[in-house]
């Protein structure tokens, strides 16, 4: 069984955490992010220029170009985070150009070699699914898609089409961090992705609170929490794994359990 | 060579690439949007209604045609230092008389009818020098649409006559605050508004970049110059021009100028990148001195590290300040149609004066780089041969900037 599918297997919906690669003791945050209950990792790669991003995400990035990270760093993170814990899913999430300046192929070989199992590549929509996704698939890497509030019925089979692990549905049409979407239409969306896959569906984009993953959780098969995280590291510097670990567990506890409160 | 197409005018293909060039490498959110602008401009290429009313605001609001200009005393001044029998007739392309003060007034008028299209009521855009900025405040005026200018922090400053330009158009202009606070961040920032409001905002690029199909529509927006200049140039001499030469920041007011003319085998053309400080030192030539990657929603030349992170660019001019350059460039480099240099911060000011003293025109920085290439290539072509170089700006948004290089106190 894949990590992925161990991760979304349990009998409770999964927490999958971000933080970016670089933003303070990397290693430490991993192991805390683990001891606090984080089902699956997402590793950040900073990127120059994350357009994707609010401005917790785009500081962290900044912090990690500071502490002078490399691509070659977070390959090394990546690969000691799974010599460390050999079933937790990790991700690589980041832009198409730290990707892909090498080749798609060496992107695709080192990301296998680190351990990596899945990648998620914000700028790459499927139309080009070529500049990445058969040298991922290739390798046996799953390239996780995101479906977002404007992929419509149309859209959606061939977003799906070559995508593995989870499907990562952006609750809101913006930027990480920032907005948070309706929980009923957070539920209308969800019902309407899983008549199409049998993927595992993880909810990001705008979560910051158990309260919030709690009721997220009763409807999906994940929560992804990212940009609340990354303020802890910006606040607490090298203090902030005892502090994500804390955070870690109350959102593990919310998301853990929320299907048996609803129940 | 066997490997050159049957037509250099006929890109891209359906995916917006231009041989390897361009695509759409933007997030799944704002992909459905992306695809009705392209559904929409299809639309809008069928309906000569859409033709009328673009034609009919270039000549009437823009100004249009603009003159096609023989800088006589220029050409004199050339030939001085110029070997017998050599130093070539320079032209100019008056882009810099329309409405704004610049090319990018043509572009404007395109998209904001399109955006009318599609029904979009908030228009927003990113500038470096600001006369994008000023040609998008000017339509949404024009057109009674609110109007959000992202602006690189550090190019509000050098660029402040445009600045309140656009604020007096009734533009919000937003200063950008982070990475090199110029044209870069302003579009990453842009790109952070769009995303979150894709339902009723249309983006107005302002150079032939981004992701398909906007080097296309942008493309063909401004290539009235050169069809306007084929058609002066003929009509006032019979021929073609044997050299075209416009400056390159994204590369809008060069593509324009260049497109019409491609097919035509004897015109040879020379886009001008940004040298800045020198080739070794901080500069903005995307082509001369950087490798292809992923930006903006574009595959492109880019100016970049080892790691795919984006180098900072450097010019004098806020217009060229950029790490990448439109697709279409990038690929009629590597196909070879179009050669491309580059000129110095120091070329470009030399440059600049040169054409304020002979020909009584204060030019742009943007186009003080290709008057510094034309002083150079004109040198060795003989007396009889054409250039037509594009004077895609005014300068007196540059005059704080020039004083300051020259040190001299306004």
């Amino acid at each position: 069984m894949s990590r992925f599918a161990a991760a979304f297997a349990k009998s409770h919906p999964a927490l999958v955490t971000f933080v970016t690669a670089g933003d303070g003791d990397t290693a430490a945050i991993l192991d805390a992010l683990v001891a606090g209950g984080a089902d699956v990792i997402e590793l950040g790669m900073p990127f120059t220029d994350p357009m994707a991003d609010g401005p917790a995400i785009q500081a962290a990035n900044l912090r990690s170009f500071a502490a002078g990270t490399t691509t070659a760093d977070i390959l090394a993170i990546a690969a000691a985070f799974r010599a460390r814990h050999p079933d937790i899913a990790l991700v690589l999430m980041g832009y198409a150009n730290p990707m892909t300046v090498r080749g798609a192929d060496w992107f695709a070989a080192v990301c296998k070699d680190a351990g990596v199992d899945g990648v998620i590549c914000v700028d790459i929509p499927f139309e080009e699914d070529d500049s990445l996704g058969p040298a991922l698939r290739a390798a046996g890497v799953d390239q996780i898609r995101l479906a977002t509030p404007t992929t419509d019925a149309a859209r959606l089979p061939a977003v799906l089409d070559g995508a593995g692990g989870f499907l990562y549905y952006v609750s809101v049409a913006g930027i990480t961090g920032l907005q948070q979407a309706a929980q009923a239409s957070i539920e209308d969306a969800v019902a309407r992705l899983r008549t199409q896959t049998d993927l595992p569906i993880a909810v990001g984009f705008g979560v910051r609170t158990p309260d919030q993953a709690a009721q997220i959780a009763r409807v999906a098969d994940g929560v992804v929490v990212g940009s609340a995280l990354v303020e802890l590291v910006a606040q607490h510097g090298a203090g902030a794994p005892r502090h994500i670990e804390t955070f870690t567990r109350s959102l593990a506890a919310a998301i853990h359990g929320a299907k048996e409160i609803a129940a | 060579m066997s490997t050159q197409p049957n037509s250099y005018r006929s890109q891209p293909d359906e995916r917006g690439h231009f041989g390897i060039f361009g695509g759409r490498f933007v997030a799944e959110t704002l992909m459905p949007l992306v695809l009705d602008l392209e559904r929409e401009y299809r639309a809008a290429q069928n309906d000569p209604a859409f033709a009328a009313e673009f034609d009919d605001l270039l000549t009437h609001y823009v100004g249009r045609p603009s003159p096609l200009y023989y800088a006589e005393r220029l050409t004199e001044e050339l030939r001085k230092d110029a070997p017998a029998g050599k130093g070539a007739q320079i032209w100019f392309k008056r882009d810099e008389l329309n409405h704004t003060g610049a090319h990018k007034i043509n572009n404007c008028i395109g998209q904001i009818l399109l955006a009318r299209r599609m029904g979009k009521t908030r228009i927003i855009a990113e500038t470096g020098a600001g006369q994008h900025g000023v040609a998008t405040a000017t339509v949404c005026a024009r057109f009674g649409l609110p109007c959000v200018i992202y602006m690189g922090a550090r190019d509000m400053e050098r660029q402040q006559p445009n600045v309140f330009r656009m604020k007096l158009l009734g533009a919000e202009v937003i200063g950008v605050e982070s990475g090199a606070r110029t044209l870069k961040d302003a579009m990453n920032e842009a790109l952070r508004d769009w995303v979150a409001n894709v339902h009723d905002t249309f983006y107005i690029i302002g150079t032939a970049a981004g992701p398909h199909p906007y080097p296309e529509l942008v493309r063909d927006f401004q290539s009235v110059i050169g069809k306007e200049a084929r058609a002066q140039l003929l009509e006032r001499t019979g021929r073609l021009p044997d050299l075209l030469v416009a400056a390159i920041g994204g590369g809008s007011n060069a593509i324009g100028l260049f497109h019409p003319f491609l097919d035509d085998p004897s015109v040879q053309m020379l886009g001008v990148e940004a040298a800045g400080h020198g080739l070794d030192k901080e500069h903005a030539a995307s082509l001369a001195g950087g490798a292809p990657g992923i930006l903006h929603g574009n595959r492109t030349y880019l100016l970049q590290d080892e790691d795919g992170q984006i180098d900072e660019a450097h010019s004098i001019s806020a217009g060229l300040d950029y790490p990448g350059i439109g697709p279409e460039h990038a690929w009629l480099r590597d196909v070879g149609r179009v050669d491309y240099t580059s000129a110095t911060d120091k070329e470009a000011l030399d440059a600049f004066q040169l054409l304020c003293r002979t020909e009584g025109i204060i030019p742009a920085l943007e186009p003080a780089h290709a008057i510094a290439a034309v002083a150079k290539v004109a040198l060795e072509m003989d007396r009889d041969a054409i250039i037509v170089a594009n004077l895609c700006g005014r300068g007196d948004k540059d005059i704080f900037t020039v004083a300051e290089a020259l040190g001299t106190q306004i």
